[in-house]
């Protein structure tokens, strides 16, 4: 991954500067007008948020059960991500909610699982900062438990709003608006990788350190 | 308990372990083979407790390795638990329980069938036979020193592990309790004990280990004068 | 395995029963939980729609966060937790036994909320004790799973009062969902049995999940 980086970043800020251009030529939504074009960064961010939450899990569960060190450290970078990404989600939502259709917050099924799966995700790093000795082990089980959870969260929360009425539909997408929505897609699913690697591999330089401080220490 | 599950002789062989960047423990090895005594001098955070962890299983080595016998520490089933007593620091005992209670509750913990008895022959050998029924909250430090130990021994472990035993006892309980240790080790239990306390060790010992900075600096086979071997060891340069 | 559990299920009653200081705080929590809801939103003495629901979960709920931490303190002061773990019991043993032990403790505080919930706020919720068994039992068993463990993880960590709110909520949301919604739906009149019906199979479930992973990952939790 190391050799491919540069040229992959370099692909991906030119993916991001050609994003606006196709968004622009999309074809407008039929009630919500130039606002919906929101959608393009925050469907495919709750994509990746998901994909990064599943792989905050695996992780997990790959260090719990095998101590690997490096599965922790790529834990670690996929719940941040997680985070952000969510927050990104749950930011352009209000956002959009509130031009389309003028509330801010209404409880739509998807966006509120988003914020509980974001709360979860956020509260893994918490433990991580401030739990002291052993938090590797306990943001782990946090993880493990948190990706098994989504389903029971998608479910639950989307049997109790379809007791409400609802006041958003997720419009199906247009034919000329699949290619904006993939392209966004690939460019935030290159962005994360890009940020993963580049934080994975922080997190694989303080584990350096801590090392050479023990062997200074051995030595001396 | 299985019979198949007995060591004849703990082997430490160059075990490390480190939290972050502190170094607690770092290549220590050693034998303690069945009736022997072998103490853990050396000031506080030289890593004596640390050891005792990794010899309980408790915590994980990270290097080195630490055999039962033949059996490897890490991936070892739980009945090699059954096979190790531990006195901690902190006592392990429930203050809202009676002796008695403890005693048996433990007991049954570690598989005993005959639980009320064994904790009935426990309390007698702790001395507290009068105060069985008794709250342990309501117990002295010394009385809980020993209703701890009985606890730690209540299964007939092979392997005996204390830490800082010594602490807080009067002159006849820290008698009392070396003849308990020395009993202990005639009927053929290993024994790892991590103590401040120079005088009592001087003569108890089999072999004395210096720790220092979680590092061994010094192992003498049955040492005498002590307590000018640790002074040498704590203010000498490394002699391993 | 079943023994070892039993064994300390029993040592933890009898602790309990003696100084009865987590019975007690807990319960008065839960009550004075319920008083203050019912003084924020009950109004020309009728509370909200659904409200009845609410509180009662949001009681269990607190009173369960509480109940738990107090436990697992008692395990940290002489570090008996430790010597559990020493013990050659299997880990998912000690495990069921603080489990089974906080869900005693729950189910007793809720054969203490419900009737006042009922009571202050004019819900029928004893008409239909079968359905409100299953309702309750359902949930605060997924509840005390995720809970038991996160308590017995952070027994030494740092910030741990703290920690356990902010790990066990956001985790338990589709179970305090699935409760509250359930026992909603069995206060219609007529109650809503295929709502009920429905939320009681999705929280067995998520138990079933819960208690799995947990017994899974005690034992790694616990080797340091």
């Amino acid at each position: 991954m190391r050799k491919y980086f540069v040229p992959l970043a370099a692909v991906a800020t030119a993916m991001f500067l050609y994003a606006p251009i196709m968004i622009a030529q999309a074809p407008y939504e039929s009630t919500m007008g130039l606002v919906q074009k929101i959608f393009y960064y925050h469907a495919p961010s709750g994509m990746v948020m998901l994909v990064s939450a599943i792989v905050c899990g695996v992780a997990s569960a790959i260090y719990l059960w095998r101590g690997t060190p490096a599965a922790d450290r790529v834990a670690m970078a996929a719940a941040e991500l997680t985070a952000l990404f969510g927050l990104i989600v749950i930011v352009t939502g209000p956002l959009w909610a509130r031009k389309a259709w003028g509330i801010w917050w209404d409880w739509e099924p998807r966006l509120t699982m988003s914020f509980v799966g974001w709360l979860i995700s956020v509260s893994y790093l918490f433990v991580r900062k401030y739990a002291g000795p052993g938090s590797d082990k306990l943001g782990a089980a946090l993880a493990i438990f948190g990706s098994v959870n989504v389903p029971f969260i998608y479910v639950s929360v989307n049997v109790w709003r379809t007791m409400h009425p609802k006041t958003t539909v997720v419009p199906s997408l247009q034919p000329g608006m699949r290619g904006p929505f993939w392209f966004s897609f690939l460019a935030l699913l290159l962005l994360y990788l890009l940020l993963m690697t580049a934080r994975v591999h922080l997190e694989r330089q303080r584990t350096a350190l801590d090392e050479l401080y023990l062997a200074e220490e051995d030595a001396s | 308990m299985s019979p198949s599950l007995d060591f004849d002789r703990v082997t430490v062989d160059e075990v490390s372990r480190h939290f972050g960047r502190r170094r607690a423990v770092s290549r220590v090895s050693f034998v303690a083979p069945r009736g022997s005594v072998i103490g853990l001098l050396g000031p506080n955070g030289a890593g004596k407790s640390t050891l005792l962890a990794m010899l309980a299983t408790l915590l994980r080595p990270s290097g080195g390795s630490i055999r039962y016998g033949t059996i490897q520490a890490a991936g070892a089933p739980p009945e090699l638990r059954g096979r190790i007593g531990v006195l901690g620091h902190d006592l392990f005992l429930y203050p809202e329980l009676t002796a008695r209670e403890n005693l048996a509750f433990f007991a049954g913990l570690y598989g005993r069938r005959d639980a009320d008895d064994a904790a009935r022959v426990a309390l007698t050998r702790a001395g507290l036979a009068d105060r069985g029924d008794d709250l342990v909250s309501g117990f002295s430090r010394g009385m809980r020193q020993r209703v701890a130990l009985e606890r730690a021994l209540i299964h007939e472990p092979r392997l005996a592990l204390l830490d800082e035993p010594f602490t807080g006892l009067d002159e006849s309980s820290t008698r009392a309790l070396v003849t308990r240790l020395q009993g202990l080790r005639e009927s053929g239990a290993a024994i790892v004990l991590a103590t401040h306390d120079l005088d009592v060790a001087d003569g108890l010992l089999d072999e004395a280990i210096f720790l220092r900075e979680g590092r061994m600096v010094d192992s003498l086979s049955r040492p005498e004068g002590l307590r000018a071997a640790y002074r040498r060891a704590m203010t000498g340069p490394s002699r391993s | 395995m079943i023994r070892v559990a039993w064994l300390i299920l029993r040592k933890d009653l009898t602790v309990e029963v003696r100084s009865k200081e987590i019975v007690y705080t807990t319960l008065f929590f839960a009550v004075s939980c319920v008083l203050v809801f019912a003084f924020a939103l009950v109004r020309e003495g009728r509370g909200p729609e659904d409200g009845a629901a609410g509180i009662l979960w949001i009681a269990v709920m607190f009173a369960g966060n509480l109940a738990l931490g107090r436990t697992f303190e008692r395990e940290r002061q002489s570090e008996t937790l430790r010597a559990l773990l020493l013990a050659p019991a299997s880990r998912p043993a000690v495990y069921v036994g603080k489990l089974l032990g906080i869900l005693v403790l729950l189910f007793g505080a809720e054969l203490l909320l419900v009737p006042l919930v009922a009571l202050l706020f004019q819900a029928r919720l004893l008409s239909h004790p079968f359905w409100l068994t299953a309702i309750m039992t359902t949930g605060t068993v997924g509840f005390a799973a995720v809970g038991t463990l996160f308590a017995a993880m952070l027994v030494r960590a740092r910030s741990r009062d703290v920690m356990l709110p902010i790990l066990l909520y956001p985790m338990t949301i589709p179970v305090m969902i699935g409760g509250v919604r359930g026992t909603v739906a069995l206060l219609q009149s007529p109650p809503d049995t295929a709502s009920v019906t429905m939320w009681i199979g999705l929280l067995v479930c998520m138990d079933v999940v819960f208690v799995t992973i947990a017994l899974w990952t005690f034992e790694p939790l616990m080797t340091e």
